[in-house]
């Protein structure tokens, strides 16, 4: 994988490339996620009063918590890549360790809703509602885990001097995903805990 | 997009405040009882969000045609996967 930067004769090719190569990755999470998205539509259509009933018992305020926590997280992305454009690799560092200590509080508060809903007996296996809300939740949480040791990677990347104003293709593919995460979870929120 | 970091900068921290307020708006309206309104408008507003951060947070603004196309073309399979398993679900 390291010291292949410059298989590309033209970096800015090679940045090109990198950026098609997210996206379409992205593209096949749009429809990883969108196969639940679907399961819960045709359900919601089905059972609208077992949907009702049920997306009540989420605590909306620790939903609304969790967005503004994943919104700041992308925030601190766009200040680290922008920091690295100005080859500043130190605050690079410090935002995207932040956007990670945020990606943390968000599983902690994730962590603590899932506990609540087990404490009052509440499972994937309760009924359909609460099927699809720990998968779409769970493959959620699963990426930003992923996005946790991607970010930590370029924090990794950067200290051993590997990123500057010229290269920072690294910051700014995993400052894609982790918008894209931040993108899924602006969907999650209404759908889960506002609509009844 | 260009080097220029002054002006990424501000409109960064412009779409991290409408996010915000966008958000505090869809939880607002949430305690309001508008029926199936509130579906459209959660819907609506979460859309706009998510615009904000593809243009602006993802730079689709400033993408070639080609970005544009692997960011659309899954939105566009997604309805066509929605509609088709709606159609079927519903009308049986």
């Amino acid at each position: 994988m390291s010291g292949h930067t410059g298989e590309h004769a033209d970096p800015a090719v090679a940045f090109e490339s990198a950026k098609l190569g997210v996206w379409t990755f992205l593209a096949t999470e749009v429809l990883l996620f969108g196969a639940l998205f679907t399961a819960y539509t045709v359900f919601r259509m089905k059972y609208p009063e077992m949907f009702r009933a049920e997306h009540a018992k989420l605590d909306r305020v620790l939903g609304a918590v969790n967005t503004v926590v994943l919104i700041t997280s992308s925030l601190m992305v766009v200040l680290g890549v922008d920091a690295i454009k100005r080859g500043k690799a130190r605050l690079l560092e410090a935002y995207f360790g932040a956007t990670i200590l945020l990606a943390g509080v968000f599983l902690c508060v994730k962590y603590a809703e899932y506990a609540a809903k087990f404490h009052h007996g509440i499972y994937p296996r309760t009924n359909l509602f609460f099927s699809i809300y720990f998968m779409l939740t769970g493959l959620h949480g699963i990426h930003v885990l992923l996005g946790m040791g991607l970010l930590s990677y370029v924090i990794v990347l950067s200290r051993r001097g590997r990123l500057s104003a010229s290269y920072h293709t690294p910051a700014e593919m995993s400052g894609l995903y982790w918008h894209f995460v931040d993108l899924v979870w602006i969907y999650l929120f209404p759908l889960l805990y506002l609509i009844g | 997009m260009a080097h220029g970091t002054g002006n990424s900068l501000r409109t960064g921290i412009a779409v991290f405040v409408a996010l915000l307020l966008l958000t505090a708006v869809t939880v607002l309206v949430s305690y309001v009882d508008l029926g199936l309104w509130n579906a459209v408008v959660a819907l609506l507003i979460a859309s706009v969000k998510a615009s904000l951060v593809a243009l602006f947070f993802m730079h689709l603004k400033g993408e070639s045609r080609l970005v544009w196309g692997f960011a659309l073309v899954p939105i566009v399979f997604l309805a066509l996967i929605l509609l088709g398993t709606l159609s079927d679900t519903m009308l049986r």
